[in-house]
């Protein structure tokens, strides 16, 4: 076990390599950049802010200089909030977007395990029907379109959540409400879609059928023995979930005004703000790298025919 | 008595009763008829991609770019034609939506078959001709798969401007990943299927055991990935769109009018509703048909 966790981790360096390179390069592509003003300014001070942040160098020495900079956990300091580091930008929108993907993650894999086991175990019934339909509605409705008709409803028109900010002391945690609702919706319905298909496979299976024959109660049957088969194909989707909520948190946190880090990495890029659009992609790939590698450990402490220590 | 036959009306008997079986396909479609769900989908959607293209001609009486300056934010009315009323800057939001669901349609089609060609091809050359290179090709994939990849669409729209076809190849390179995985897999085991050695064992042709049995079953699963695809490449768009980065004004896309419509939605619900519900409908459809082809082709869940 240990020495996967090692290979993985060690394949995990070269890959955020790639990462970093083709970001960087990419935006150093990219006409135009951060002290572009609407009024130029003189070339002289442009010449001295460029060296100043080391930007009059060739592309591959700021590479360069920006990884190791990046192993001492230097970010940088950000090119458009003048007076801030990208750390210190990232340490305060991070914990927010944390919160919120962590939180509607938790949602998502608790109902959608229910709901698709509930249906599953129902299969062709009402029941099975109208979580069906539930996750029918989930997958057709993206959050750019349920946040807002949310925040009309429940937030404008009945003003039972806050709609937007987050502001704790005045609301408390119910401003978490609807950016969670709006984030998990889609994961819940893929993961009762896929529960659903995983568990009928499992409950038509051999040795669940050999439980039964032995005298096993039906809910020790369903619990001990298919739950465990049936929540291995969830376990390897949660690391493209977590991408997906990666990518859902940019739309919810401009739709809710929330001041995460997804909120900052539009606008840096379009202003060509170099440090933070990198400081911003190398946590989120970091994040999904790590999640992608629990979530493997998980499968195979759950799946005792997979095995990493050979 | 034995009537002689002549070879060429064997011929046509022999053709004929190859006729009478029915394929694969006829059952698939049998089956997808019979589910009402895509049926119902497939006609709505036909109305709604016949509408879209009367939308991009300008058929109807309002232009999607015309501006009446004495009309702003008007909800929906019969007066001077507005049936589903004016957005805040006084153009025709039915005009908007139909050019909007038609650009969303386009780019959700382009798209798609941009990421058909690169997954067909990586995941077809992984299969075929396995071992050390499928590993490498297969484990690349993995990679990529859990990347967040929006983070480098947004960075390429940014680089190269907002142009609509660069909309089109960066999100079909972005989405061949499944694609890819689905062909290897259907190459893979299709290799060493007991029917194509059996096919192959008779001396049919290479090209008739490609034709025969690797093409159509091959097909029915990216058929059905293909159908699904669009909807979430449509997604893609109006992720985009809505972050500010999709098609640019005055052309716009359903995702774009969405993100007016939110932006405005307490001074003028109907400017969020109506592209809302729109997409909504349209990403039903296609859920719905891609669900109803996936069970008509391989009934194994039902």
């Amino acid at each position: 076990m240990f020495a996967f966790v090692l290979r993985r981790l060690l394949v995990a360096i070269p890959t955020i390599i790639v990462i970093t390179a083709v970001a960087f390069f990419m935006m150093k592509v990219a006409p135009g950049g951060p002290f572009d003003l609407e009024r130029p300014m003189p070339e002289e001070i442009r010449e001295r802010l460029l060296a100043e942040y080391g930007l009059d160098q060739p592309v591959w020495k700021q590479y360069i200089d920006y990884m190791a900079g990046l192993v001492q956990g230097d970010f940088g300091p950000s090119l458009k909030f003048l007076d801030k580091d990208v750390a210190e930008l990232i340490g305060e929108g991070l914990p927010v977007s944390l919160m919120i993907g962590a939180l509607a993650m938790l949602v998502a894999v608790v109902l959608g395990t229910f709901l698709g086991a509930i249906a599953a175990l129902r299969q062709n019934t009402s029941g099975d029907f109208a979580v069906m339909s539930f996750a029918m509605i989930g997958v057709s409705i993206p959050p750019l379109v349920m946040g807002p008709i949310l925040a009309l409803v429940l937030g404008v028109y009945m003003g039972i959540f806050p709609t937007g900010g987050l502001n704790f002391s005045r609301y408390g945690l119910s401003v978490l409400v609807l950016p969670v609702i709006t984030l998990a919706l889609p994961q819940i319905a893929i993961i009762a879609r896929l529960m659903r298909a995983s568990m009928i496979e499992v409950i038509r299976s051999n040795y669940i059928r050999t439980a039964r024959a032995k005298g096993l109660s039906a809910s020790a049957v369903i619990v001990r023995h298919a739950l465990r088969a049936a929540v291995l194909p969830l376990v390897s989707y949660l690391g493209p979930a977590s991408a997906a909520v990666i990518s859902g948190s940019l739309v919810i946190e401009r739709v809710f005004q929330l001041p995460g880090m997804g909120a900052y990495f539009v606008d840096a890029a379009l202003q060509r703000d170099y440090t933070l659009v990198m400081g911003v992609v190398v946590v989120y790939a970091t994040l999904i790298i790590v999640l992608n590698l629990i979530a493997d450990l998980i499968y195979s402490v759950l799946n005792p025919r997979v095995s990493y220590d050979s | 008595m034995t009537t002689i036959v002549n070879p060429k009306e064997k011929e046509e008997m022999l053709s004929k009763a190859a006729v009478q079986g029915r394929s694969l396909w006829d059952d698939a479609r049998i089956r997808l008829f019979r589910n009402k769900a895509a049926v119902t989908s497939m006609i709505i959607l036909g109305i709604l991609v016949v509408l879209a293209i009367l939308g991009q001609l300008g058929v109807w009486v309002h232009d999607y770019d015309t501006i009446y300056r004495d009309r702003v934010s008007q909800p929906p009315t019969l007066e001077n034609w507005h049936l589903l009323g004016t957005d805040a800057q006084g153009r025709d939001l039915l005009a908007r939506t139909l050019v909007g669901l038609g650009v969303s349609l386009m780019v959700g089609i382009v798209a798609t078959v941009v990421s058909l060609l690169i997954g067909v091809t990586w995941g077809a050359i992984a299969g075929f001709v396995g071992g050390r290179t499928d590993q490498l090709m297969m484990r690349f994939v993995d990679i990529l798969y859990s990347l967040p990849f929006i983070f480098f669409v947004i960075i390429l729209m940014v680089v190269f401007g907002r142009n609509i076809i660069l909309i089109f190849v960066a999100i079909g390179a972005v989405e061949w990943l499944t694609m890819a995985r689905i062909v290897r897999g259907q190459t893979l085991a299709l290799k060493g299927m007991e029917f194509v050695e059996a096919a192959e064992a008779a001396g049919v042709s290479q090209w008739m055991i490609i034709r025969r049995h690797i093409i159509p079953n091959v097909l029915g699963p990216v058929v059905v990935y293909v159908t699904l695809m669009i909807p979430v490449v449509i997604l893609a768009e109006s992720f985009l769109s809505f972050l500010g980065l999709g098609v640019q004004e005055p052309l716009t896309s359903l995702g774009r009018l969405i993100s007016t419509g939110a932006q405005d939605m307490e001074v003028a619900p109907w400017t969020l509703i109506v592209p809302a519900v729109t997409m909504m409908v349209t990403l039903f459809c296609l859920n719905f048909i891609g669900d109803g082809l996936r069970d008509a082709i391989d009934p194994k869940d039902r």
